[in-house]
């Protein structure tokens, strides 16, 4: 009985953070409070970084945790602190979009899950492709793909810039 | 079912769910969160057909994702501040006059 459930912990734990991920996903549409909401998308973002874990990419997964959760996430989670998260306005959870929405949600989630199933090229039983280590990506990001390298860091001055423009937009409009 | 339809059927329920929440929620900061989870859906499936060809370039582009996630996030939030200094709320129905 161990030894079959240790045989099998690898596809065990894959099944296991991947019904973690869908489970926070779905509490994230139905959680009122903000705060809540953020926690869910946090859980779900260290399950799909176990994802990784497990398909051998760990870097990756340290690069999962460290970007999502620990520099996107804690800004929201800060901005969810600087704005009043009880905000009286905003009582109701839903748009009016609710019945349209869900309707579309399914018809998406049919033909892509339809797709998905016919055009995935039939499992030859060959064993997934070796696992590249740190050092074969490293060698082929700033070898090969150095020049979509350097224009992602246009792309963050870029942003930078804009959000400086931003606040100087807010800063003109109250004095 | 194989290792690789489960995820790659894990990353299109991840990405529709994240669109469901864009759609169907009114508050601007949990539609951004949404938004994230469409990227995460995404990002599985690369790092599913990364790990099945064995090449590189699928976490190539994952890295790209997380800068141009990082990137998003940086523009948006003072965006929605800005909003939410003039309209004094979060709720996306105050924002109907921006449809010009």
């Amino acid at each position: 009985m161990i030894e079959s459930v240790l045989l099998h912990l690898e596809t065990l734990l894959l099944y296991i953070f991947g019904i973690g991920a869908l489970t926070s996903a779905v509490l994230m549409l139905v959680l009122r409070q903000p705060m809540r909401v953020a926690l869910a998308l946090i859980s779900a973002m260290v399950f799909l970084g176990g994802i990784y874990g497990l398909l051998g990419v760990h870097f990756i997964a340290a690069f999962q945790v460290l970007i999502y959760v620990g520099a996107v996430m804690v800004f929201m989670v800060y901005v969810i602190m600087l704005l009043d998260v009880r905000d009286p306005s905003c009582s109701q959870r839903f748009s009016r979009l609710v019945v349209p929405g869900i309707l579309a949600f399914l018809l998406f989630l049919g033909v892509l899950g339809y797709g998905v199933w016919r055009d995935l090229p039939p499992l030859s039983g060959a064993s997934p492709g070796a696992a590249f280590g740190l050092q074969q990506f490293a060698a082929s990001f700033l070898q090969e793909y150095w020049l979509h390298f350097e224009l992602t860091s246009v792309l963050l001055v870029v942003a930078v810039v804009a959000a400086i423009a931003v606040i100087q937009v807010s800063r003109r409009d109250h004095g | 079912m194989g290792e690789t339809q489960l995820l790659l059927s894990l990353a299109v329920a991840l990405f529709a769910l994240g669109l469901l929440g864009v759609i169907v929620r009114r508050h601007v900061l949990i539609m951004l969160m949404c938004m994230e989870l469409m990227l995460n859906g995404v990002n599985l499936s690369l790092v599913t057909f990364a790990h099945e060809q064995g090449s590189t370039v699928g976490a190539v582009l994952v890295f790209l994702i997380f800068v141009v996630a990082a990137a998003e996030i940086g523009i948006a939030i003072p965006i929605v501040l800005l909003l939410v200094r003039r309209k004094h709320t979060v709720d996306l129905y105050a924002y109907t006059d921006l449809k010009g």
